[in-house]
């Protein structure tokens, strides 16, 4: 499943108010960009976990995990493959 | 260079009382056109040694006090401002705030919030809410800690919506003291003290139009334990200079390091000059004794925290450009 198509949409419409899907390159850092700060991150947990069905455990929430829609959607294929 | 120790906080403390007391008269006279200076005072070292630093500068009789508790503060709290009070010889007046939080539903709020994530939760429980993850390199989460009438201890993972509906109703309490603090600044035109230490002003460990608010803030630029010197410095009492800083917000006991700062003030204070001062994580956690890659992640969490709380310093972001005449 290409985890981006859940991702990328919610980036945009909850943190940018746009679908303009250049408004942010999947490769993009997302904190360092400015676009999520930690509370957003933690809205981006509770919606992942809502939507697909996971549990992202503690050790599991670090910056590396989250920095990117790349990343993210990286870390949702391994989470969901394991 | 020389080693990272905690006598890089060292300063000559008569000299900036003396320069923060000039400073203090010369801003409230000439640049705020004000009378005297209002300040609460909770009984902790911050603010007590701001309204210290106030008599100095102005003299006893232009300092007003507030003492203003509400159902959690500590029972020691009020006893100790009014301890301050009666030591710098000030005015003062005692608010009970809790019926006018209870009136506005700071309380029942918050209540609603912690018994979504502990049921249970009742009548004779007291909870504290502690930050968890930031200072080991993971994302910050937020646990609930109760002690239920029994003794018992219960812990929780706190919801995001959770989360923010206890703070922002906590958040009252800071907000209306500010009212407080303006409506007697107003009534005898002087104005109003902000009490935040550096750790707080630059970690954004303040309420946005609560503690935040002020006229002038005196001891932003003091490292806690700046602060604790200083007051001693200025001869407060022992039992002002030796309490144990906490938030006083919630019902439960709580350190400021356990809700927010990821180390204790000494250790947090220390950790914030390094990073000032270019000082490596390597560095850091030699002088804290802790393992590099933990002072690493104490520095990004401190850096993280200042890019969060950022949106807390700013004024409000106006559309164009205003007259100059009207900058306000």
């Amino acid at each position: 499943m290409d985890f981006k198509t859940i991702v990328k949409p919610f980036i945009l419409g909850n943190f940018l108010f746009t679908d303009d899907a250049s408004a942010v390159a999947d490769d993009s850092s997302l904190i360092r960009g400015g676009i999520v700060d930690s509370t957003g991150i933690l809205e981006l947990i509770e919606f992942l976990e809502a939507t697909c069905g996971i549990r992202i455990d503690a050790e599991e929430m670090v910056p590396g995990n989250f920095d990117s829609i790349d990343t993210i959607s990286a870390f949702l294929q391994r989470k969901t493959t394991a | 260079m020389s080693a990272l120790g905690h006598d890089v906080l060292d300063m000559d403390l008569e000299a900036e009382a003396d320069r923060i007391a000039a400073r203090l008269r010369a801003v409230t006279a000439r640049e705020l056109h004000r009378r005297g200076l209002v300040v609460a005072v909770s009984g902790g070292i911050d603010s007590s040694c701001c309204a210290a630093l106030a008599v100095r500068a102005l003299g006893p009789e232009r300092v007003f006090a507030l003492i203003l508790p509400e159902r959690d503060s500590a029972e020691d709290s009020a006893a100790r401002a009014r301890l301050l009070v009666e030591h710098l010889g000030i005015r003062s007046e005692t608010k009970d705030i809790a019926p006018a939080l209870a009136a506005i539903g700071c309380y029942e709020q918050r209540d609603a919030a912690v018994r979504r994530a502990l049921p249970a939760y009742g009548e004779g429980w007291r909870f504290k809410i502690a930050i968890d993850g930031g200072s080991e390199g993971r994302i910050n989460i937020f646990r609930l800690l109760a002690e239920a009438p029994d003794g018992s201890r219960h812990e929780r993972t706190l919801g995001l919506a959770d989360y923010l509906q206890i703070v922002a109703a906590t958040n009252f309490k800071q907000r209306l003291r500010k009212a407080l603090e303006y409506f007697h600044a107003d009534r005898l035109n002087y104005a109003v003290v902000g009490t935040p230490n550096r750790l707080e002003y630059d970690q954004g460990f303040f309420v946005k139009n609560g503690d935040g608010a002020a006229d002038v803030k005196p001891i932003a630029h003091l490292y806690k334990s700046q602060v604790y010197a200083m007051a001693r410095h200025l001869g407060l009492p022992a039992r002002l200079c030796d309490a144990v800083p906490t938030t006083d917000t919630y019902s439960l006991s709580q350190g400021q390091d356990e809700f927010y700062f990821a180390l204790g003030y000494r250790e947090m204070d220390l950790a914030l000059w390094a990073l000032e001062h270019g000082r490596d994580a390597v560095e850091l956690g030699h002088a804290l004794g802790i393992e590099p890659a933990r002072a690493a992640a104490i520095y990004a969490d401190i850096e993280n925290k200042r890019r969060t709380t950022r949106y807390l310093h700013a004024p409000p972001v106006l559309m164009g450009e205003p007259d100059q005449a009207c900058t306000a």
